[in-house]
């Protein structure tokens, strides 16, 4: 799509497009290339001796078995993360598209954790299920559960997910909340004329019509739990106990500033990349998307 | 109403007002917290209603920040996180619209092939290339100061795009009348485009602060110094690890500070904000 008129070319479009150019360049595609590079690479930690080594990075990677565990953990959590947070969100959305009274006031205590830095969030749970003094670890001892997430691996997952979820309902529910009020009330008044249920009117038309919002918000959520929730896991876990919380992005992160080991570090940027890019291929290819890119 | 069913309205009020409880647990007891002694805060149970302590923890942390950590005082913390939104979110809406602009209204060499070169980078988050960008910040100098803070995370695909696309909704008209009259496009731009593009600017306004205040990763690797720390790193500072030292009410309060702009930015900006946010992704 193009305008019918332009007006007439000089430097002039140059320079508009020169400043986010640059910065793309320069933090974008430069760091992309040396990451590459560098995966091919070894180096030790003083920088003082450089070897090309070809692909010996990534076999000694995919060699690896922590490595191929924070590939599993990555996956779980993401996993675990999108279901619950998809799932809650859905059957809320549900319910205040249901409600007339009250469903703005509804919306607005339910979205604003949105505003929580993940971080800050991870903060929050930290201090409730802290173990031996956080209200719920303490309730939970009543029960006669003891709760550790410093010890259990599940259990810090399971608090990394709670806390990732937590901060992820507010957008789920924001889009479906959308996409269920988008849909004609006169559908619906046909189908509870006709003897409909609300279940039955759910399952045949609502969620149908907003499936196609469901598959981009499933792709949406694991894109975020890969990526977005390096914070609630440094804040909660560090990636502990015994590697039971390290995502992929964390492990980058940790072999890379902690462990220096630039290489192994490098060769891991590019396997993320590439899982970025299949991602944002899936998510362009088979989501609807209004943007048309030509 | 499609039809009337006491039963299931009630259902869906009870089920929304108790994840409506759920949700906001954590903050209320991190408020609760907030407003308590620190040998208060080692008993058992913990308190679930507010102590007296609140004026004075708040003050504490702003003006001293917590002792044992190393943390500067977390006034001058929040002032580091407003200045990285605050230049991220200007910084972010200027150069995507200027270019969204040259994209829309122009047609030159190459511009195909830098739409493709934003686009990309929609697929290199900061997380999958921690290493190599670090050094290009640290090789700039750029370590410990605002710019390093801010201008990597300024190149955005999403807001060129929404640009773009608003850009592509605006009649031709409009702009066939600015140059018959003899407007020059940059012209054009501050007095039609611009005023045009009044709410998308707002929406994503929203969006933006909330981005740019929330950073972890990013302010985690090039701040060293204390006074430079934004609000959300500094209090991962405060929590050493192992919680018996911790100063859970200072953390807490630290806590709520940090939270209450995006959120009230938020709250007060409700309906641009899900605008921004349905749109930006769409």
């Amino acid at each position: 799509m193009e305008k019918r008129t332009q007006f007439p070319v000089g430097w002039l479009p140059y320079v508009l497009v020169a400043p986010q150019l640059t910065i793309t360049i320069v933090f974008f595609f430069w760091p992309a290339g040396q990451a590459m590079w560098q995966s091919l690479l070894l180096q030790d930690p003083f920088g003082i001796n450089t070897q090309f080594v070809w692909f010996d990075n990534f076999k000694q990677l995919f060699a690896d078995p922590t490595y191929l565990d924070s590939f599993k953990v990555s996956l779980v959590f993401s996993v675990l993360v999108a279901v619950l947070a998809f799932a809650i969100s859905l059957v809320l959305a549900i319910c205040c598209d249901y409600v007339l009274r009250g469903a703005k006031a509804y919306q607005t205590l339910i979205i604003w954790p949105y505003a929580v830095a993940p971080a800050i969030a991870a903060v929050l749970w930290t201090f409730l299920f802290s173990p031996g003094l956080g209200i719920v670890a303490y309730w939970l001892k009543n029960f006669g559960y003891d709760w550790n997430h410093h010890l259990n691996g599940g259990q810090a997952m399971a608090l990394v997910v709670f806390a990732s979820a937590w901060n992820r309902i507010p957008y789920n529910f924001l889009f479906f909340l959308a996409g269920l009020q988008s849909i004609p009330k006169s559908m619906m008044e046909a189908a509870a004329i006709d003897g409909a249920g609300p279940i039955k009117r759910f399952a045949t038309i609502s969620f149908p019509l907003i499936s196609p919002t469901s598959f981009f918000l499933l792709v949406v959520n694991i894109v975020y739990a890969f990526f977005d929730t390096f914070g609630v896991i440094d804040s909660i876990t560090g990636g502990g106990p015994m590697r039971s919380t390290t995502t992929l992005v964390y492990k980058v992160y940790q072999d890379g500033f902690k462990g220096l080991d630039l290489g192994g570090s490098a060769a891991q940027s590019v396997i993320l990349m590439a899982i970025v890019i299949s991602l944002t291929v899936v998510q362009f290819r088979y989501v609807e998307r209004k943007v048309q890119y030509s | 109403m499609i039809e009337n069913r006491p039963g299931f309205t009630f259902f869906c009020h009870a089920l929304l007002i108790a994840s409506v409880i759920v949700v906001a647990f954590p903050l209320y007891i991190a408020f609760i917290a907030s407003t308590h002694t620190a040998t208060r805060m080692m008993q058992f149970p913990l308190p679930l209603l507010p102590g007296g302590e609140m004026l004075h923890n708040y003050l504490t942390v702003l003006t001293h920040g917590v002792e044992g950590a190393s943390t500067a005082p977390v006034g001058r913390m929040m002032w580091n996180s407003l200045v990285m939104a605050l230049s991220i979110t200007f910084g972010k809406i200027t150069i995507s619209m200027l270019s969204a602009y040259a994209i829309v209204y122009f047609r030159f060499p190459l511009k195909k092939f830098f739409f493709w070169m934003i686009f990309v980078t929609l697929m290199l988050p900061v997380e999958v290339r921690i290493l190599p960008t670090y050094k290009v910040v640290a090789d700039l100098g750029l370590i410990d100061t605002y710019g390093g803070l801010a201008i990597p995370l300024i190149a955005s695909a999403t807001a060129t795009f929404l640009f773009r696309q608003f850009f592509l909704t605006i009649p031709d008209e409009l702009m066939e009348a600015a140059r018959i009259d003899g407007a020059s496009a940059m012209r054009f731009f501050w007095d039609v485009v611009l005023p045009l593009s009044k709410t998308n600017i707002a929406a994503l306004f929203v969006i933006l602060f909330i981005y740019g205040w929330n950073q972890y990763l990013w302010p985690l690797l090039v701040t060293t110094q204390e006074d430079m720390y934004t609000v959300v790193i500094g209090i991962r500072r405060m929590i050493p690890g192992g919680d018996a030292s911790v100063s859970w009410n200072l953390v807490m309060a630290t806590a709520m500070l940090a939270l209450t702009p995006p959120a009230l930015v938020v709250l007060l900006m409700q309906n641009w904000f899900v605008k921004g946010l349905v749109e930006t992704e769409k």
